[in-house]
């Protein structure tokens, strides 16, 4: 893993303020509304996972698409955002909203303090430690001095949120556009993000670091804002997904989490903000997928699963090696190329994919719309 | 001082495995740059496939070295099938094909052999060497075997022309294909010998560890550890850093932090050398040109 | 909004009549009808603890067996048995696909302890019963919080106990070293031992070391209880580490007496230990030991290997978690046969309430199964055994917790 080098995804471009993105939110709402009276309590719970995953997916891809800086543990962040929030709410009797912020902004501490040191470390280093830390997190949360707020291996209930003002809905409506509504908001405020000067600074470090330094960007503190952004993320998502299942347990937050994190962010595709609700609807629904589907090899098939999961995931990335988010893209340029071609105009100027191998500069605007 | 000794020798034989799967992660890093998630359950694999020639009663020997030629064969293939094709993919996707395949392995040998624990021989004599009282002749038979493995892997980099080849093509890919080098196939090549590596590491630590589809995966990261704390692109600093972690790991759990917190600290540690030496103790550091 | 009004409307009708209109019929759970019972369940098939993944295959094949010989009073049983990974949030989406899509009437032997107190709270909100628990976890036998949620195996305290007891009849002078899985399992035999050995006798317990499931082996663990000079070792471990801990204990030449949890005394556990290694090894036992051949005349084990060469490999014979998962299925075979016509969730909770001196085909002589209003706990007596170096040996009276 030789990165930064070798993240660099294929976004030459930033993304930028686009007149589009208004009817893109609005139609991300009507969908949502239609989907919460229409979809089923165990549907919506589904999508509710979906968006939670989304959440936390958009933070790490701000680390790792944007800054360029690999995180393997990011499931560990996800843990304290659950485990914080669960606290909170059953020992302090704190109500389930007022823990999002607080565990946004805990996440945030710890990310940054973690990542202040941690990102000295490059590349493969890097990865190693936050690997480790993935591991080492349910072991922390299941140390016996802290038993009395965690409740140990057998968890913690949580008292799932009650519709508030006699509303008109059930529960899992209201947890679906709870989420819904986080979601949106996190996503608007990632967009907002990296157009603006602070993700300039980000794809800068990532693209180019020695001539960002030069510039004055003070690497440390960006990439280590940058990773508490990221925890942030991971931290509300985490605080959601508690009240959503109204229990946390160490081993809820396996090694495994983060390693989906880490598929649904590549196969959603690295540097796409949209493309990240591409990769939580993967990494929620491909395993269910692939248990109906190994279901005709039979009753002993029970943990082929996994298999066929696998084969799945290496055949979308070979069909789609930039995520789903930069097939969608090549499918978009090479249309509009079409097009072009048709009207005979020549089609100099359309870029192909950006291999990323040259320095974007971060104010470089290509005559390319988007 | 009997148990601080016995501390010492537990750590170094399980050091040894580190050690040994450390220096298949180095292979593969040497060739590509990239860290293989995928080595553990590889060596997994081959080692059911040596408890199932041990179980048709073919000699522990005769299976040992069928195994480690088998697992570079499935090794190459693996490269040439399925890796190759993502050449010129970005990094993380081929990270997670390794993840994918993670997956994939687990579960197609959980399917064929089961998750049942199975007991898996060890080739050494059961009374210790010399009646020392201290290490069993297991112990001291992986380090051994490690220190063989270090000798001929040194060996074939250093006097064949493969070796060379292997090297140059890693070093250089675009100069090598200039003098004829076959840059493809070394890389593929490179994956063999990591997979036959990695069999030898899943062969001694089954003995240990037991047999069972998940037996590999909590050693994995202890490979990671030894390899980066030894400098990932030196097999010697790889091989001395499997030890360093197996030995460090057992003293600060015994003697120190108590085993619950003995993976937090002893990573910790190593976190720490490598804010100091940021390409690990034995490690070159590698210039890059801006 | 659908699934949710059918789910109060079920909870509602299994516990109050909902008015004469209805036709008999109406009172049984959902998942019932005239030829079928459907029911669920959640396994570790991958994951962590897919070891366990064989108990969920031997109660899907009992069922299967059961219904190729006319099912329960003319019903088949499906049983649905979906995989978890051993992750609590994935056991809470399949537990509400299984309630709110494929409509079960009610859960069966989810396994794990994490898992099923994930799904405790929905499942007694609505009335569902959570049968059986796979753990023997003591948050799940406690009828006054969670009426719907029954345990089955013998919990992991009362074992310690029967332990405690056991040294203090046999070794009173003993200096005891525990070696446990620092986790609530692990750390209920601790609990379990100090409820025995109180006053004077605390300080029996010498040493105590943990270990985390995430490490490679416990050899280290074991070198340290050998170096503090215990002559009574305890290990509350799960297989892999509890055969890692017999083989060093024996490497090592300790030659005091060791006791090991039966969750991993299983005999292929033992065999992979070494059996040299074994001998001498105390356990409290409820499954029997299959691979016992001295049992090949026992009715109970013929039913048991006969059901094995027809549904389920050969090599499920030996395999105690399989033998267990037989156990359960059997017994919950029994229940719903007691329900007769009245399958509402209500009526299933009584019988599975009602069990009285029910004997399993693959539980050791002795072992009987009890259940009431106020007892959730079905085996509470067990059986010590030791290892004679081939196989388990009964030794003296079964003891009761």
């Amino acid at each position: 893993m030789s990165v930064p080098a070798g993240i660099k995804p294929d976004i030459a471009r930033l993304p930028r303020r686009m007149p589009g993105r208004a009817p893109a939110f609005a139609a991300a709402l009507i969908i949502g509304l239609l989907l919460a009276f229409s979809a089923s309590g165990y549907h919506l719970f589904q999508y509710a996972q979906v968006l939670i995953y989304m959440i936390a997916l958009i933070g790490l891809n701000l680390l790792t698409g944007f800054n360029g800086s690999i995180s393997l543990g990011h499931g560990a962040f996800f843990a304290i955002g659950g485990y914080g929030a669960a606290i909170l709410m059953a020992h302090l009797s704190v109500p389930w909203w007022l823990t999002l912020p607080i565990m946004a902004g805990l996440c945030f501490i710890a990310g940054f303090g973690f990542g202040m040191p941690a990102l000295r470390l490059e590349g493969l280093y890097l990865a190693l430690a936050t690997f480790a830390l993935a591991i080492t997190m349910p072991g922390i949360l299941n140390y016996k001095r802290f038993d009395a707020f965690t409740g140990g291996t057998s968890g913690l209930q949580v008292d799932k949120p009650k519709v508030p003002l006699h509303l008109p809905i059930n529960q899992d409506q209201f947890l679906f556009l709870c989420c819904l509504a986080a979601a949106l908001v996190m996503l608007f405020i990632a967009q907002n993000l990296v157009s603006g000067r602070v993700g300039r600074a980000m794809v800068a470090l990532r693209d180019h670091p020695v001539a960002a330094q030069t510039m004055g960007i003070n690497s440390a503190m960006v990439k280590a804002t940058c990773f508490g952004i990221a925890a942030l993320y991971a931290g509300v998502a985490g605080a959601l997904d508690a009240a959503l299942v109204g229990f946390v347990a160490p081993d809820s937050y396996s090694v495994f989490l983060s390693l989906s994190l880490l598929v649904g962010m590549v196969v959603g595709g690295l540097g796409s903000l949209w493309g990240m609700l591409a990769g939580a609807i993967f990494i929620e629904f491909v395993p269910n997928l692939a248990d109906s589907f190994s279901d005709m090899f039979g009753e002993s098939a029970k943990a082929l699963p996994w298999a066929v999961y696998g084969v799945f995931l290496i055949a979308i990335l070979l069909l789609a090696p930039h995520g789903i988010a930069g097939a969608l893209r090549r499918l978009v340029t090479s249309v509009r190329d079409m097009m072009a071609k048709a009207s005979s105009r020549p089609a100099t100027e359309l870029p192909a994919i950006s291999v990323g191998n040259q320095p974007a500069e971060p104010n470089h605007r290509t005559t390319q719309g988007s | 001082m009997t148990a601080f000794l016995n501390q010492c020798f537990s750590g170094l034989a399980m050091g040894g495995i580190f050690a040994i799967l450390a220096l298949s992660l180095v292979m593969i890093f040497q060739a590509t740059a990239l860290l293989n998630f995928a080595q553990g359950e590889m060596a997994m694999a081959s080692t059911y496939l040596a408890w199932q020639l041990i179980q048709h009663r073919v000699p522990y020997w005769l299976a040992f070295f069928l195994t480690v030629i088998l697992s570079f064969a499935a090794g190459v293939l693996i490269e040439r099938l399925i890796i190759r094709r993502f050449a010129s993919a970005p990094v993380l996707t081929v990270v997670i094909v390794f993840i994918a395949l993670v997956f994939i392995i687990d579960s197609v040998v959980g399917w064929i052999f089961g998750y049942q624990l199975q007991e898996f021989p060890s080739p050494f004599p059961d009374h210790n060497w010399f009646n020392n009282p201290l290490v069993s002749s297991h112990q001291s038979g992986i380090l051994l075997v490690t220190l063989i493995v270090m000798a001929v892997v040194w060996a074939f980099f250093r006097f064949t022309t493969l070796g060379l080849a292997m090297r140059a093509a890693a070093q250089n890919p675009a100069s090598s294909r200039l003098v004829g080098i076959k840059v493809g196939w070394m890389l593929a090549l490179g994956w063999g010998l990591a997979a036959a590596i990695g069999s030898i590491a899943g062969m001694m630590a089954a003995p240990l560890v037991y047999l069972d589809p998940s037996m590999m995966s909590s050693l994995l990261l202890y490979g990671f550890a030894g390899a980066v704390l030894g400098g990932i692109n030196n097999p010697w600093g790889a091989v001395l850093g499997g030890l360093i972690v197996g030995v460090s790991v057992n003293l600060v759990g015994a003697y120190l932090v108590g085993t619950q917190l003995q993976l937090a600290v002893a990573l910790t540690m190593i976190i720490g050398v490598l804010l100091v030496r940021p390409s690990g103790l034995f490690g070159r550091t590698i210039v890059t040109r801006v | 909004m659908i699934s949710r009004r059918e789910l109060l409307a079920s909870g509602a009708a299994a516990s109050v009549a909902t008015g004469a209109s209805l036709p008999a019929l109406a009172a049984n759970a959902p998942g019932v009808t005239a030829t079928e019972i459907r029911i669920g369940q959640t396994m570790p098939y991958s994951g962590p603890a897919s070891a366990y993944g064989i108990i969920g295959r031997t109660e899907v094949a009992y069922f299967k067996m059961l219904n190729e010989k006319g099912g329960i009073n003319g019903r088949k049983i499906k049983l649905m048995s979906l995989d978890d990974g051993y992750s609590p949030p994935k056991a809470v989406e399949d537990i509400r696909r299984l309630v709110e899509q494929e409509k079960v009437a009610f859960i069966f032997q989810s396994l794990g302890t994490p898992s099923n107190a994930a799904i405790m709270k929905y499942l007694n909100n609505a009335k569902i019963p959570q049968l059986f628990v796979a753990t023997g976890a003591a948050i799940f036998s406690d009828p006054k919080k969670f009426p719907w949620t029954m345990g089955f195996n013998p919990n992991y305290q009362a074992e310690a106990a029967i332990y405690a007891k056991h040294i203090l009849a046999n070794h009173p002078k003993a200096k005891i070293g525990v070696l446990y899985q620092n986790d609530d399992f692990g750390q209920d035999y601790l609990v379990g031992l100090k409820s025995v050995l109180t006053g004077d006798k605390a300080g029996m317990i010498t040493k105590t070391v943990s270990y985390e499931v995430s490490e490679p082996t416990v050899d280290s663990q074991i070198v340290t209880l050998q170096g503090a000079g215990v002559d009574v070792m305890l290990f509350a471990a799960t297989p892999k580490f509890g055969a890692q801990a017999v083989h060093k204990s024996f490497a090592l030449g300790f030659k005091g007496v060791r006791y090991l949890s039966n969750v991993s005394a299983a005999f292929p556990i033992l065999k992979a230990a070494g059996l040299d290694a074994a001998k001498g090894l105390l356990t409290a036992a409820y499954v029997k030991d299959t691979s016992d051949p001295a049992l090949a005349k026992d009715p109970g084990y013929m039913e048991w290997a006969a059901f094995c060469n027809k549904y389920m490999d050969k090599n499920a014979i030996v395999d105690g978690n399989a033998a267990y998962g037989y156990a359960a299925a059997q017994t919950m075979a029994h229940v719903l046969k007691q329900c007769g016509n009245d399958l509402s969730r209500a009526n299933i909770l009584k019988q599975a309430q009602s069990l009285k001196d029910f004997t399993c085909a693959t539980l050791l002589p002795g072992i009987t199964l009890n259940t009431s209003p106020t007892n959730y706990s079905p085996i509470r007596a067990l059986q010590i055994q030791d290892f004679d170096g081939a196989h388990w040996k009964s030794a003296g009276e079964l003891i009761h917790s």
